[in-house]
């Protein structure tokens, strides 16, 4: 069971940012100090827009501004709940559940050993997953792609906390290509590959691990309904039998995984 | 501060207030939200004799005001329930009710009689109601003779109170409740999912695994309530309400309609602190209209 606690919070909108047409990032605050979040979290956010968008939605906690009591969300606006979030402007109320899940391994990780490699929206979690590495004093080195240039996201936050890495599928910046043919991956080795991005994507890279005998962790985004782990709606077949991504994930080392390579 | 003492059947209830199996897991899923022992009562998973894998993933459809999920009773077991968590619900202070299902009547009645053993667990559910499992659930609730026929056989090998889950799959489901308190049922809950459907145009495919799957949430609370008021016109047995219950006003619905308990599923997904606010915005509704008793307002729509 998870040792973190969940809470029920009311979190005040402090800034809406459209990062371009397909993106927003929504920082939140409140009065008292947020609750303890570890990266590969998630929250379970309310919306409140129609009949339509009953289930709360799931987003990942990109990552948790301490000093300014801030907690980020990178939204991708994909449907009619994902849009309600994007219309939210600062001083609005936005209901949160979490954080939920468990999180990316920190512990027994080397500097620039660590590669977190991330692809569209999927970057989200990796980001703060870098911060609290480089807090530890752990330098992890990001490879991240996307569809063109325009969809790369927050570039200078990530290059805050170790070496950037990009891949462009039109090569429009960095490497032309899937992450996955990225040169550096062949020229550094890594003892610790963590993604978050699309399932190929995903299972291109834990392919790659795999291959090469490295330590792999993904994070799932099966679709899900109470976050807690009791509907049982989310499930991803495992080594151990039908596990839920929303409580016993969603990160998980490749080896519980039935995936084939 | 009004009293919200109901009884079913020999089990006495601190409150009307009740989860319903598969939203609320064993509970403990919920202690960061809700102080247990508030809840009136917790009916835990879907337990089997056997342990079960339950559907292929995707499991769940999200619709207007509900959703839809095919689970298929995924769970390790009556034995695993007895050794591993049973021992975890006792310290916690809550009223534990375990939902029961099976494949054949001789199931059903081997793993209620499993149950019985556990001091601690006061009352089973019945499910006969699954909509989303091939072998038996929603295939012995749809007659009255299947329907009897598991009722009796539990009946003979389980000892305390036997509530009942109805399928609202049915042309007149007050038949079916007449049929299962006939065998000796102590209380019958309701409404199960209604079978329903949803599709990916997409895709050009059906959304959930298994083509199917039951729908919860307000979407469906029409429905339960008017299955509720008939059946509470039809037996004497004590009714459960269940059925897209969000608030203290549907509980209260519910209850006018002739419910003694209501149980809260889906809403819990929305907000897992539901079944505390709905226990407190039930005694506030009866403070503020002058009821000294929840029992004043069960079943006063005639």
């Amino acid at each position: 069971m998870n040792d973190i606690k969940k809470n029920v919070l009311d979190l005040q909108v402090s800034s809406v940012e459209r990062l371009h047409e397909r993106y927003v990032l929504i920082k939140l605050t409140q009065t008292e100090k947020l609750p303890q979040m570890m990266p590969g979290q998630f929250v379970e956010v309310r919306i409140d827009g129609s009949g339509q968008t009953f289930l709360r939605r799931p987003i990942s906690i990109n990552k948790v501004d301490c000093e300014r009591n801030e907690l980020w969300l990178l939204v991708a606006v994909v449907g009619e709940g994902t849009r309600w979030l994007a219309s939210l402007k600062a001083g609005d109320s936005l209901n949160v559940v979490g954080p939920l899940g468990h999180g990316f391994t920190l512990q027994g990780l080397s500097s620039g050993q660590v590669l977190l490699v991330g692809g569209g929206v999927g970057v989200a979690p990796l980001l703060y997953q870098g911060a609290m590495l480089k807090s530890l004093g752990v330098e992890p080195v990001f490879l991240l792609g996307a569809r063109t240039a325009k969809d790369l996201l927050m570039l200078d936050d990530f290059r805050q906390y170790g070496d950037v890495f990009v891949t462009t599928e039109d090569g429009s910046e960095g490497e032309r290509g899937f992450v996955t043919q990225h040169s550096v991956l062949y020229q550094r080795r890594f003892s610790m590959i963590q993604t978050c991005g699309p399932t190929p994507m995903m299972k291109a890279v834990a392919r790659f691990a795999y291959s090469q005998g490295v330590e792999c962790e993904v994070s799932l985004e099966n679709m899900m309904a109470c976050g807690l782990g009791a509907c049982l709606c989310c499930v991803e077949k495992t080594t151990e039998g039908n596990l839920c991504v929303c409580q016993d994930g969603p990160v998980f080392n490749i080896k519980r995984l039935l995936w084939q390579f | 501060m009004a009293s919200l003492n109901v009884n079913i059947g020999n089990l006495k209830l601190k409150n009307p207030v009740m989860t319903a199996s598969g939203t609320f897991g064993y509970g403990l899923e919920f202690e960061d939200f809700v102080p247990l022992g508030g809840i009136g009562a917790i009916i835990v998973k879907g337990t089997t004799l056997a342990p079960r894998q339950g559907n292929d993933y995707p499991r769940m459809a999200e619709t207007p005001m509900g959703m839809l999920n095919c689970v298929g009773l995924q769970n390790k077991g009556v034995d695993y329930f007895c050794q591993n968590i049973y021992p975890q619900l006792l310290p916690t202070g809550g009223t534990f009710i375990v939902n029961v299902s099976g494949s054949s009547p001789e199931d059903y009645a081997e793993c209620a009689a499993r149950v019985d053993t556990l001091d601690g667990i006061p009352a089973i559910e019945l499910n006969i109601s699954c909509p989303n499992v091939k072998d038996g659930g929603m295939a012995f609730g749809v007659t009255t003779k299947g329907a009897a026929s598991v009722v009796r056989a539990v009946r003979e090998r389980y000892h305390k109170t036997l509530i009942v889950k109805l399928s609202p799959n049915v042309t007149d489901i007050a038949e079916i409740a007449r049929a299962v308190e006939a065998e000796g049922a102590d209380s019958v809950s309701l409404i199960n999912t209604l079978m329903g459907m949803a599709v990916d145009i997409e895709k050009r495919k059906r959304v959930l695994s298994i083509g199917t799957g039951g729908l919860s949430g307000p979407a469906v609370k029409p429905v339960a309530l008017r299955m509720v008021y008939q059946v509470a016109h039809a037996v004497k047995i004590p009714v459960i309400g269940l059925g897209g219950i969000m608030t203290a006003k549907d509980a209260v619905e519910f209850l006018m309609c002739g419910a003694t308990a209501i149980e809260i599923g889906t809403a819990n997904f929305i907000d897992p602190a539901v079944t505390i606010k709905v226990r407190d915005g039930l005694n506030e509704w009866l403070d503020t209209h002058g009821c000294r008793s929840v029992q004043e307002i069960i079943g006063v729509i005639e």
